[in-house]
């Protein structure tokens, strides 16, 4: 019993790994002649999609109505959450050996507020892509945005756009899940009469 | 009151139950084809697939077709032999060497017999090899991007129709020369023909992993004419039998000279006692020409070897290699059952089909039952090795097809029919009209170890009014039948590319989920391929100037091109950059001589112009790839010859 705090914070840190084997938000575009979809997947580190054409089609797309290409190199983001990820582990793996109930607290505020912050840098990049239009653009529809939705449905001319949270989010929801079980067994201080 | 009311209405339910009990039984659904709904048995919706894919031969289009089975829906036509201006097939220069031949670049062939590849005597939809006949040759075309890979040609041939059938594993697919001909060719006197011809039975190898070609052997036969064949399967796994007509060895007015002799033969040939010989050093190396064309999918461009040797067996030299079977009246399909027991040979000029049973055949050659022998191969006793005769009642019978149940279907050409019949019992079970004069006849599997069945495809020669008229030509036509009951049931009528000789049939299944949706680009190994736009440039070699252009919707890049001259011979050696399925460009280009080019995502292929005057000229888009295809063009400038004008390109911005 009195290791369950400390388990699950090292479990909290431990599962966040998964992070970096599973993406993090998957954006699906449907349209008449795409009946199964372009799916793009966005990482810790890096976007993918179904096949290796996929973000070239994307683009390719894109570009009818002047949004910029999305090219995975020139976002940095993807080239330093992956330290960030890291740096939570580590500060996750001290607080267990630290076994201080204030300190899983913070931890799992901490998390909490990286990935809202996460979340809307994640905002910015898809209110970027969508308003920041090529004036030279061979389509051009008056008030027409192309931001995808954070979370849900909406039709983007003739896609479909569906964008939910995929396997690695839920990684980090269970990371919280189990710094809060850290949080919540660990007694206020060390008692000594527990025995 | 009530109690009346209630034994009416028990009365009313026991009339009810007497009258569905009475009503007929649906009535004998395969009577007649309007007594079901035939409809709905050929009724693919729109957006579902057919079950089973036919490919037919072109027949002189040298070209191979794609249906679907049931719906008879043309799915494409695949260019073997002859040039093809819409896919620029023959007119790139990518595809241009798998049509050289020893006589040179041939444009068109007469293509005749389809036939998928197999595994365990079963079509594995791995490949599906195609006769040339008129310039000897035999196609393999590779299932996942229906496309030609390979064509070889054959030596010591003329007319290569017993082609190209295929052994149990595909360990060879065979090609027997329906002309004899001086072997090797020379200036002879017609007239000789007995003593200076010979007939070719050529055994291609096929490499079980990349299904490549060789001509492994030859058997040199006495010169009648090999008309078709077909492999043993199961027990007689090991053996090809070749029909021909023509023991007269005549050489003018066949018709009337050929029919004389009251039997041909089939000759079987054991290719595994060939093999063996040929290890063993008893082949003769004849020195010959011929061409090997193979085409690469990484490259994306195919290459031709010239061969200058062919090994090849005369069976006097090697006994137990051939015998000859005598099968009446001009035999024109020999189809070997399931089980390979029975060889069915199909007299073309008479009523009835002699069945030769492999067992008596080997009994026969065990005991020397030999009526004769004709240039050192044993002629087998006619009654020592006939398992049976069917009795057709029909005239003409030209190839047979088996179900899975143990029947068997035999098209008879002059009667214009279809004949089902037991395989065993010879008895004669069914019979349908065919409309008109049909040829071969498919059924999915029907030459394999294991039938697929269900359907039934007859080729028919002749079609008059069956369809909407269209001038003097007319088109051939296919047939579709239902033979899962006990009557074949027509069920469908559809006009088709050329002229389908045979055909072949396969479960979607087994081809579906491995064709390919586009080439992997940085697969690509094209020596001038561009992969990206920042690698595109226009490079002069005195007078030949190479475009390493690139298409992605929806330009292409440069777009703009100055400093040709006339005279120039320019390659415009064009890689689509898409990945993604169903993106095909085209390449037009004013005054080519030759035609466009339609490059698949990942390709890359190369259009020769010759530009013959000063001026500019548009090239574009032929593919309407997307919603600014219109936009996608560009301009070619020709100066003089000798101009200073360098060369520039851009797209976009001028560099």
């Amino acid at each position: 019993m009195k290791n369950i705090p400390r388990i699950s914070m090292v479990l909290a840190a431990t599962v966040m790994v998964l992070v970096f084997f599973f993406p993090i938000w998957r954006i699906t575009l449907i349209a008449p002649q795409y009946p199964t979809g372009i799916t793009m997947y966005i990482w810790i580190n890096q976007i993918t999609g179904e096949t290796t054409g996929t973000l070239q089609n994307i683009n390719i797309l894109n570009h009818y109505v002047g949004m910029q290409m999305i090219v995975p190199d020139s976002i940095p983001e993807l080239q330093y959450f992956k330290f960030i990820i890291g740096a939570v582990m580590l500060l996750g793996l001290f607080a267990a050996i630290m076994n201080k109930k204030w300190i899983y607290l913070a931890w799992m505020i901490l998390v909490i507020v990286l990935g809202i912050l996460a979340v809307y840098d994640f905002y910015l990049w898809e209110y970027d892509y969508g308003h920041n239009l090529s004036p030279t653009a061979p389509i051009k529809v008056p008030g027409m945005a192309y931001q995808p939705p954070l979370f849900g449905k909406k039709l983007l001319l003739n896609f479909e756009a569906y964008s939910y949270p995929f396997w690695g989010s839920l990684f980090i929801g269970i990371s919280i899940i189990f710094a809060f079980f850290a949080f919540w067994f660990k007694r206020p201080k060390d008692v000594q009469y527990e025995k | 009151m009530k109690m009346k009311n209630s034994t009416l209405a028990g009365w009313g339910i026991i009339a009810l139950f007497l009258i569905s009990g009475c009503s007929p039984k649906g009535s004998d659904e395969k009577s007649s084809p309007f007594s079901s709904d035939v409809a709905s048995k050929v009724y693919v919706a729109p957006g579902q697939h057919d079950e089973f894919y036919a490919f037919l031969s072109g027949g002189f289009s040298g070209q191979m077709s794609v249906y679907g089975l049931p719906s008879g829906r043309l799915l494409k036509v695949i260019p073997v032999f002859s040039l093809d201006a819409e896919k620029g097939y023959g007119f790139n220069e990518e595809t241009k060497p798998l049509l050289q031949t020893s006589y040179g670049f041939i444009p068109w062939d007469d293509a005749h017999h389809p036939e998928l590849s197999q595994t365990e005597g079963i079509p594995d939809g791995r490949w599906i090899f195609i006769n040339g006949n008129n310039t000897p040759r035999v196609a393999r075309i590779d299932l996942s991007t229906f496309e030609t890979v390979e064509i070889i040609e054959l030596p010591n041939s003329g007319g290569n129709h017993s082609s190209p059938f295929t052994t149990e594993n595909t360990e060879y697919v065979v090609a027997g020369t329906r002309f004899s001909v001086p072997v090797p060719q020379k200036d002879v006197a017609v007239e000789s023909y007995k003593e200076n011809f010979k007939g070719a039975l050529s055994f291609i190898s096929c490499d079980p992993v990349t299904g490549k070609m060789d001509v492994a052997f030859q058997v040199l036969l006495p010169a009648f004419n090999y008309d078709l064949a077909h492999s043993g399967k199961g027990a007689s796994h090991g053996w090809t039998f070749f029909t021909c007509y023509n023991a007269e060895e005549s050489n003018t007015l066949l018709e009337a000279n050929a029919s004389q002799f009251d039997k041909d033969f089939i000759a079987a040939v054991n290719w595994k006692k060939a093999e063996e010989y040929v290890k063993g050093g008893k082949a003769h190396d004849f020195p010959t020409s011929f061409y090997h064309n193979i085409y690469d999918d990484n490259a994306h461009m195919a290459t031709s070897e010239q061969i200058k040797s062919v090994k090849v067996l005369i069976p006097a030299e090697c006994p137990g290699l051939v015998y000859y079977l005598p099968t009446p009246k001009s035999p024109h399909g020999v189809d070997v059952d399931p089980t390979g027991e029975y060889i069915v040979g199909a007299g073309k000029l008479s009523a009835d089909m002699s069945v030769h049973s492999f067992t008596k055949m080997l009994k026969a050659i065990e005991d020397k039952a030999f009526e004769k022998e004709i240039q050192g191969i044993p002629v087998l006793n006619y009654d020592a090795i006939l398992a049976g005769v069917v009795k057709s009642g029909g005239l003409g019978p030209l190839h047979t097809e088996f179900d899975a149940n143990g029947n068997a279907y035999t098209t008879f050409f002059i009667s214009s029919e279809i004949v089902k019949w037991k395989v065993g019992t010879w008895e004669v079970i069914d019979r349908s009209p065919c409309y008109y004069s049909v040829g071969h006849l498919m059924i999915p599997g029907g030459d394999s170890r294991k039938p697929f069945g269900k359907y039934m495809l007859a080729m028919n020669k002749i079609t008059k009014d069956r369809y909407l008229p269209t001038g003097p030509e007319m088109n051939q036509s296919a047939q579709l039948y239902d033979i899962s009951g006990d009557k074949i049931q027509l069920l469908l009528d559809f006009p088709t590319v050329g002229e389908p000789h045979y055909g072949q049939g396969i479960p979607a299944d087994l081809i579906k989920p491995k064709s390919k949706q586009f080439f992997n680009l940085a697969e690509n190994t094209h020596p001038y391929v561009t992969k990206s736009e920042d690698q595109t440039k226009v490079v002069r070699e005195g007078n030949v100037v190479r475009v390493y252009m690139t298409t992605i919707r929806s330009h292409f890049a440069p777009d703009n091109i100055e400093g040709f001259q006339v005279g120039d011979k320019v390659y415009f050696h064009v890689t689509n950059l898409e990945q993604d399925w169903d993106v095909p460009h085209g390449f037009g280009i004013m005054g080519a001589t030759n035609a466009e080019l339609l490059i698949m995502p990942g390709q890359t292929e190369t259009l020769l112009w010759e530009p013959k005057s000063e001026g500019v000229f548009p090239f574009y888009c032929t593919d309407f790839c997307s919603a600014l295809h219109q936009e996608m063009q560009g301009y070619a400038r020709v100066s003089k010859k000798g101009s200073d004008l360098k060369l520039k390109w851009w797209t976009g911005s001028a560099k």
